[in-house]
């Protein structure tokens, strides 16, 4: 495997990781937002 | 100043990149299922009621709770992880991930789910998840683990609280119900346990852990798995003596302590490591089948 390629893995490996992330804060946000609603209506 | 950015720039760009999948292996979710599932029964058999979706924070919680411990033994463990052949492909030993992203995930991930416990769902539920991490940590990982053959006797209550953290989240304190399920699992570990090291002795002795197998040798522990074995008849049959679960349950569980001891008495006519293997996968599924019971149990109508 080249320097190149093994560049090309990192950033993708990165990248993946990145797109995780924003799907976790955006699920974190819609567990907050239900929780809240939960606990005011209770 | 040009050098200094240089040097950063070339550790960073040397670093491993870890994958997704790493951060996932880092939390074990394989341990991680068999707590979710422990902690949902605690929840679901515990009297009372909770909102659905804080259910699922709980459980969400026990469960991400339960990674950042699993998070943070693999950072202190990562000598010894290295040495063993099970555990050498783990992230850290093989070199995927850098020791200080795995304690740095594992303590975000501890505190936040003990906040988010706390804050969401109950305070004592959350102050006994905060317990169980820092139990696991420290008094198994840190203290126990590399220097007693009773380190997962007593380290195996760590495992065991699970079920109680979702009781309490659900009426906010600890009942006897709950010390019920605690004690299942409590008593449950060592055989379970031992009977995985009895196979991979040779494993532990090269990393220095001193398991049972290692220290007291292959005899001692097929005894000691076989009276564990035993206490667990009238332990798993508790549930129903204290009307959380009927007899059906009860006749079930004492079927299902039967083969463990069943199994444990192979292991201790066989010389060879055969049953020890069928013994830790039967002690999966014994603790999977025990729980299902309950829950299938409740789902009948036998509630507290």
């Amino acid at each position: 495997m080249t320097t190149m390629d093994r560049e090309g893995d990192r950033k993708r490996t990165i990248r993946a990781r990145n797109r995780a992330l924003v799907a976790v804060l955006v699920a974190l946000v819609a567990l907050f937002y239900a929780v809240t609603i939960v606990r005011m209506g209770g | 100043m040009s050098a200094a950015p240089s040097t950063t720039g070339v550790r960073l760009a040397s670093a491993p990149a870890a994958a997704v999948a790493d951060y996932i292996e880092i939390l074990k979710p394989r341990v991680m299922s068999l707590v979710v599932f422990t902690g949902l029964v605690g929840l679901v058999l515990a009297p009372g009621h909770l909102h659905p979706v804080l259910a699922v924070v709980a459980v969400l919680c026990i469960a991400v709770g339960a990674g950042a411990a699993g998070a943070i033994n693999m950072w202190c463990d990562r000598d010894i992880d290295a040495m063993m052949r099970r555990t050498a492909d783990r992230p850290i030993p093989a070199g995927r991930m850098m020791p200080g992203e795995a304690l740095g995930f594992g303590i975000v991930l501890a505190v936040g789910a003990v906040l988010l416990m706390g804050l969401a769902v109950d305070m004592v539920a959350a102050e006994l998840l905060a317990l169980t991490i820092l139990f696991y940590v420290f008094i198994y990982t840190v203290w126990l683990k590399r220097r007693t053959p009773q380190n997962i006797v007593i380290g195996g209550a760590a495992g065991a609280f699970p079920p109680m953290i979702g009781w309490a989240a659900v009426t906010g304190d600890i009942g006897w119900g709950a010390i019920a399920l605690f004690a299942i699992i409590f008593f449950w570990t060592p055989p379970h346990f031992w009977a995985l090291s009895l196979y991979r002795a040779g494993d532990y002795a090269s990393a220095g852990i001193p398991m049972l197998p290692v220290v007291a040798g292959p005899l001692e522990t097929k005894r000691q798995m076989l009276v564990y074995t035993l206490v667990l008849w009238p332990v798993a049959l508790t549930p129903a003596l204290l009307g959380i679960a009927g007899a059906y349950y009860g006749a079930c569980s004492l079927i299902l302590s039967a083969a463990f001891t069943g199994s444990a008495v192979l292991v201790w006519r066989d010389s060879t490591e055969r049953s020890a293997r069928r013994m830790f996968a039967f002690s999966l599924l014994y603790l999977f089948l025990i729980f299902s019971l309950l829950l299938l149990d409740h789902a009948g109508g036998n509630s507290a």
